[in-house]
C-alpha cells in the first residue's frame, strides 16, 4: 500500500512522517516514531492507554488514523513534563502510589491533564466519570482519583 | 527443596522500612519512558502472527503452509512440526504444576485444535500487513468434533473426549475408561458426619462461577533474536524470566545458557504471565528466519488464547451448634481446567475452609478438561471460587443462628496453633485481629436504607517462598546497585531498595535497584504467589549481610584490629574495644574508595531458596445498594482489612488490597465468558467483558493489620493475592442483605439480579393470591 506524507505537530515539535492509509495514529507513534510512551491495550476505543491530545481534544489515538494528523497538534505523555520538572500530576501519581504495573499510567495522566485543563476543581464523582474511559486493572482507582484531586488542589494554588 | 534457610525477626528500630519514599522506577513510568514487551524495535526486525483455530474442538488433518511461505515479505511459518514434541512429565510453576506434553500442545495444537483461538501455525514476515495476508494462505483441513464447555457436562461418560489417552489420576482402581476428569483430590479431617449429627443448623448450596481473565492492560508481547550459532536473545513481558528461559529451552530443544531472557516492564499479569504462549514461536520463527521477530497479542488474542480463570461448580454443606460453633464443613469442587488439565482445584480445596479452625472437613476437587483456553494462575488461584462458596453458605449459618457474622467468624477463626484441613498447623496468623479491626472500622456502623445491604466475607491465603537470588554491587562511590531476579509488577523495586537500605543503614537513594536478566543471575522463580517482597526482600536482606560482613572485615584490615571488633552502625564501621575513641569511623563512601587496595570489589551475595513464607488473612465488609428498577448492584462502600505482616511500604500494601478488592468487584458483579453454540466467544474485548472502571466504584477503605511472620527478617508476608479471594463471597452476602435473595451464581449482573428480583416478586403475588 503507497505510503502519505504527513506534516503534523507533535509536543509542539514539527513532525514529518510517511504511513499507510491503514495505520493508526497510534501505530504511527509507536512503530513510526518510536513514542512508545502511549500504550496499545485494546485498538478498540476501550482501555484509554493510547490516550493523547489532538488538536486539544482528548482522543484515543488507536481510534484516528495516522493521515488524520496532517496540520493538526498532538500532545502524547512523552511531552507531558518540561525539562527536568514533572507536570504536577506526574508528581502527584508518583507521592500517592497511584500506579504499579504503569502500564496504563501514561493514558490516565494525559486524560487527567485534559479534565484539569477545562474543570481546575472537579468533584470526586467528575473525576471518576471523567477517568471512567481509562482501564486500570492494579490500582482499583482510589489512589489515582486522590492523586488527580491533590494534583488540581495544589495547581489551584491550595 | 535443599538449602532451607530462615532469617529470625529483627528487633532494631527501623528507619526506612514501614515508611512511604517514592518509588525509584516511578519517573520512566509517569513519562513514558519505560519499556513494556511491545516497547522495543530493532533493525531488520520482523513481525510475527499467529494462525488460530476457529473451532472450538477439531482435528487437524493437514496444514499446507506453501502459499504463505511463496508470498513476497513472508521469511518463516512453522506449526508444531517446528517445537519439540514431549513426554508427559509434571513441573512446578508457581502455584500450578506444568507439563511439557501440553505445553508444547497449547502453543501450538499439534492432533487436534482444542478451543477456539488455538494457534495452529505462525509466520513472520517484513511487515503486519504482509503478515496478516500470510495467515489466510494457510490452509488447514479441520475435522470438526463436538466439544464441551460446561464442566458438569464434560464429566459425564458419554462427553466428547479432549484426550483419548486421559484417565482419571486419584482414583482407585484407576478407570477402565478415559475421561475428561483429569485428576480427583480430597483433603480431610475428623468425621464429617459426625459433625453434621451434631450440628443444631446445616445449610448447603450449589454454586456456579464462570471463568473470568485476569484483565491486565498490556498484552503478551515479546522480541526474539536467534543467532546463527544457536545463541537467542529474548525479550518479553512476563512475571518470570528464568521460568520462561526453562519453558522456551525445553520447547525448542535449546540448551538454557545459550537463551538469554530479559523481562521487559510488565503491564499486570496477576498470574496470567506465568506460563509462554507467543515466545517460544517467535524462538523459532527467528531461528528459522535469522531475523529478529517480535509478536504482540490483540486483545482479542488475549481474551481467546491466553489463560482465564476456572469456572466452576462448587457444593459446600456447613453444620453449626447453636452457640455457633461450627461442627463440620464438607465441599464438592468441580473445575474446569480449560483444554488442558491443570486447573487450580487443589489449592481451592486446600483452602476453601482454611481461615477455620475445624475438627470436621471433608473436601473433594476434580479437575475437569474443557474446550476452552488452558487455565493459567490467576492471583490465589482456586481461592476465591472456593471461599466464595464456603463463605457464602458461613454467613447463612448467621444469619439463621441471629449471630453477627463478624462474631461467627471469630467464633471459629483459626489461630496460631489451629491445624488446617490441608495439613500444617499454623503458626502466627492474623484473622481474629482483622475480624476485630473490621468490627470497630466505623463503616461497619453507618446505617443503611431500603434496598441496601452489608456483607462481611474473610479470605485465606497461602503464599510461597522459592527459589531467588539477589546481589548488591557496591560502586566505587559507594552508591549500590541491588539487582533483583523477579519482575516488579507493582512497586518491587522499592520494598526491595528500602530493605536493603535498612540494612546498609544508607539513605534509600543511594540504592538503585534493577531487575537482572536471566544471565545476570542465578535461578529465580517467578513473580508469584505473593512472594516477592518475602522472598527476594530475604535475598536482598542476606547479601546486605554478606556485604556488610566484608564491610567489616575491611575495616578490620585498615584499622588492623579483630574483626569481633568492628560493628556496622548507620553505614559506618565503627570499631569498639581499647582503640575505638581513636579510631575515626569509616562509611560505606570511605571503604568503597579504596576496595581496590584493600581485597577488591565488594559486592554482596545471596542465593537461597526462602522458606517459611506466612499465610495472609483478610476480611472484607462491603455495603451495596440494589436498584430494584435495573438489577444493578452499586458499591456504597467498601472496607479491607488485612494481615500484611509487616507492611514494608504501607502505600504499595493498600494498593494491592484495593486493586484485590476492586478486580473481585468485577468477578462478583460483571465480568464473564460467553461462547455461543459453536464453542466461539462472544465477547473477546473491553467492551463486552466488562471490567470496573473508575465511575464503578467508591474509594476502597484499607487497614493493615500486622501480626510479623516469623520467618522473615521484617516479618513480611505476601499481600498481593489474599486481597482478591473475599470480594465475591463479601458482596452475594451484601446483596442477601439488601434484598433477600441468596445468589449462587456469578456473575451478580443487572440482567441476572433482576431476573431473580422479577421471580421473588412472581412468587409472593403466587402466594399472596
Amino acid at each position: 500500500m503507497a505510503k502519505h506524507h504527513v506534516t503534523t505537530t507533535i509536543n509542539g515539535d514539527p513532525v514529518e512522517f510517511l504511513c499507510t492509509p491503514a495505520q493508526t495514529l497510534l501505530d504511527v507513534l509507536r512503530d513510526v516514531l518510536y513514542l512508545t510512551g502511549s500504550k496499545e491495550g485494546c485498538a478498540s476505543g476501550d482501555c484509554g492507554a493510547c490516550s493523547v491530545m489532538l488538536d486539544g481534544r482528548l482522543v484515543c489515538s488507536c481510534l484516528v488514523l495516522g493521515v488524520e494528523a496532517q496540520g493538526r497538534s498532538i500532545e502524547t505523555i512523552e511531552g507531558m513534563a518540561h525539562g527536568d520538572r514533572l507536570h504536577p500530576l506526574q508528581q502527584k501519581f508518583l507521592e500517592h502510589a497511584a500506579l504499579q504495573c504503569g502500564v496504563c499510567t501514561p493514558g490516565f495522566l494525559v486524560a487527567a491533564k485534559a479534565l484539569l485543563d477545562r474543570n481546575p476543581d472537579p468533584t470526586e464523582t467528575e473525576v471518576r466519570y471523567w477517568l471512567a474511559g481509562n482501564l486500570c486493572r492494579c490500582t482499583g482507582y482510589d489512589k489515582i482519583v486522590r492523586a488527580v484531586l491533590d494534583a488540581a488542589a495544589e495547581m489551584r494554588g491550595n | 527443596m535443599n538449602d532451607p534457610r530462615t532469617i529470625g525477626l529483627t528487633e532494631r528500630k527501623l528507619k526506612i522500612v514501614g515508611t512511604r519514599p517514592l518509588r525509584p522506577d516511578g519517573v520512566d513510568k509517569v513519562t513514558g519512558r519505560a519499556k513494556f514487551g511491545a516497547d522495543l524495535h530493532v533493525a531488520n526486525m520482523l513481525i510475527g502472527k499467529v494462525l488460530r483455530s476457529p473451532h472450538a474442538h477439531a482435528r487437524i488433518r493437514s496444514i499446507d503452509v506453501s502459499k504463505a511461505q511463496a508470498l513476497p515479505g513472508v521469511k518463516a511459518v512453522i506449526t508444531s512440526a517446528d517445537l519439540c514434541d514431549l513426554p508427559s512429565e509434571f513441573i512446578p510453576a508457581g502455584e500450578m504444576m506444568v507439563n511439557y506434553r501440553d505445553m508444547t500442545r497449547n502453543v501450538m495444537a499439534r492432533e487436534k485444535a482444542l478451543y477456539e483461538g488455538h494457534a495452529v501455525a505462525a509466520v513472520a514476515a517484513t511487515n503486519e500487513e504482509t503478515a496478516a495476508q500470510a495467515l489466510k494462505l494457510i490452509q488447514v483441513d479441520y475435522e470438526v468434533l463436538p466439544h464441551v464447555l460446561d464442566v458438569a457436562k464434560a464429566m459425564e461418560p458419554d462427553a466428547p473426549l479432549l484426550h483419548e489417552e486421559m484417565y482419571t489420576i486419584g482414583v482407585e482402581p484407576k478407570p477402565a475408561k478415559p475421561s475428561n476428569i483429569a485428576k480427583r483430590v480430597e483433603f480431610a479431617l475428623g468425621d464429617v458426619a459426625a459433625g453434621f449429627a451434631q450440628a443444631d443448623v446445616v445449610v448447603e448450596h450449589e454454586f456456579t462461577t464462570v471463568p473470568v481473565h485476569q484483565g491486565y492492560i498490556e498484552p503478551h508481547a515479546c522480541l526474539a533474536t536467534v543467532s546463527e550459532d544457536g545463541q537467542a536473545e529474548l525479550w518479553c513481558t512476563t512475571q518470570g524470566q528464568f521460568i520462561v528461559r526453562s519453558f522456551c529451552a525445553k520447547l525448542l530443544g535449546m540448551e538454557l545458557s545459550k537463551l538469554r531472557v530479559t523481562a521487559s516492564e510488565i503491564g499486570g499479569g496477576f498470574g496470567g504471565k506465568t506460563v509462554v504462549y507467543l515466545e517460544p514461536l517467535a524462538l523459532a520463527l527467528s531461528r528459522k528466519s535469522g531475523h529478529p521477530v517480535k509478536m504482540v497479542m490483540s486483545r482479542q488474542e488475549v481474551f481467546q488464547a491466553s489463560g482465564p480463570t476456572s469456572g466452576a461448580k462448587i457444593w459446600v454443606k456447613i453444620g453449626a451448634s447453636r452457640a455457633g460453633r461450627i461442627t463440620a464443613g464438607e465441599a464438592v469442587l468441580k473445575y474446569q481446567a480449560g483444554a488442558f488439565q491443570g486447573s487450580p482445584v487443589q489449592p481451592g480445596c486446600m483452602c476453601a475452609f482454611a481461615p477455620y479452625d475445624l475438627e470436621n472437613v471433608k473436601v473433594v476437587g476434580f479437575d475437569v478438561v474443557v474446550n476452552r483456553p488452558k487455565v493459567a494462575a490467576y492471583r490465589a488461584p482456586g481461592g476465591p471460587i472456593a471461599e466464595f462458596a464456603v463463605e457464602s453458605v458461613i454467613d447463612e449459618i448467621a444469619k439463621r443462628l441471629g449471630l453477627d457474622p463478624i462474631e461467627l467468624r471469630l467464633k471459629n477463626a483459626a489461630k496460631e496453633g489451629t491445624k488446617a484441613a490441608y495439613g500444617p498447623k499454623f503458626g502466627p496468623i492474623g484473622l481474629v485481629q482483622t475480624l476485630e479491626a473490621a468490627r470497630s472500622h466505623a463503616n461497619y456502623r453507618v446505617p443503611l436504607k431500603a434496598n441496601q445491604g452489608r456483607g462481611v466475607a474473610s479470605g485465606f491465603w497461602f503464599n510461597i517462598g522459592g527459589d531467588t537470588c539477589a546481589t548488591l554491587n557496591l560502586t566505587e562511590d559507594g552508591t549500590v546497585t541491588l539487582v533483583a531476579g523477579t519482575p516488579d509488577i507493582g512497586g518491587s523495586r522499592a520494598s526491595l531498595a528500602m530493605m536493603a537500605a535498612e540494612e546498609l543503614g544508607i539513605e534509600l537513594e543511594k540504592v538503585r535497584p534493577i531487575i537482572g536478566d536471566t544471565s545476570a543471575l542465578g535461578y529465580n522463580f517467578l513473580t508469584g504467589g505473593s512472594r516477592v517482597t518475602f522472598s527476594s526482600g530475604m535475598a536482598v536482606v542476606e547479601a546486605a549481610r554478606d556485604m556488610v560482613r566484608q564491610l567489616r572485615e575491611r575495616a578490620a584490615k585498615i584499622w588492623e584490629i579483630p574483626l569481633d571488633d568492628v560493628v556496622w552502625e548507620d553505614g559506618c564501621a565503627r570499631a569498639l574495644g581499647s582503640r575505638s575513641s581513636e579510631i575515626k569511623p569509616l562509611s560505606l563512601a570511605d571503604i568503597a574508595k579504596t576496595a581496590g587496595k584493600t581485597g577488591g570489589p565488594i559486592v554482596g551475595n545471596a542465593a537461597i531458596n526462602a522458606q517459611g513464607a506466612g499465610p495472609s488473612l483478610a476480611t472484607h465488609v462491603v455495603d451495596v445498594e440494589v436498584d430494584p428498577e435495573t438489577g444493578k448492584v452499586t458499591i456504597l462502600r467498601y472496607l479491607a482489612v488485612q494481615d500484611a505482616g509487616k507492611a514494608v511500604h504501607p502505600s504499595y500494601v493498600e494498593g494491592q488490597m484495593q486493586g484485590g478488592a476492586v478486580q473481585g468487584i468485577g468477578w462478583a458483579l460483571n465480568e464473564e465468558y460467553i461462547y455461543d453454540e459453536n464453542g466461539r466467544l462472544q465477547n473477546p474485548g473491553f467492551l463486552d467483558y466488562r471490567i470496573p472502571v473508575c465511575s464503578d466504584v467508591p474509594m476502597i477503605d484499607t487497614v493493615i493489620v500486622e501480626v510479623p511472620n516469623p520467618r522473615h527478617p521484617y516479618g513480611v508476608r505476601g499481600v498481593g493475592e489474599t486481597p482478591i479471594v473475599p470480594p465475591m463471597a463479601a458482596i452475594a452476602n451484601a446483596v442477601e442483605s439488601a434484598i433477600g435473595i441468596r445468589f449462587t451464581e456469578l456473575p451478580m449482573s443487572p440482567p441476572r439480579v433482576l431476573a431473580a428480583i422479577d421471580a421473588k416478586l412472581a412468587s409472593q403475588s403466587k402466594t399472596a393470591a
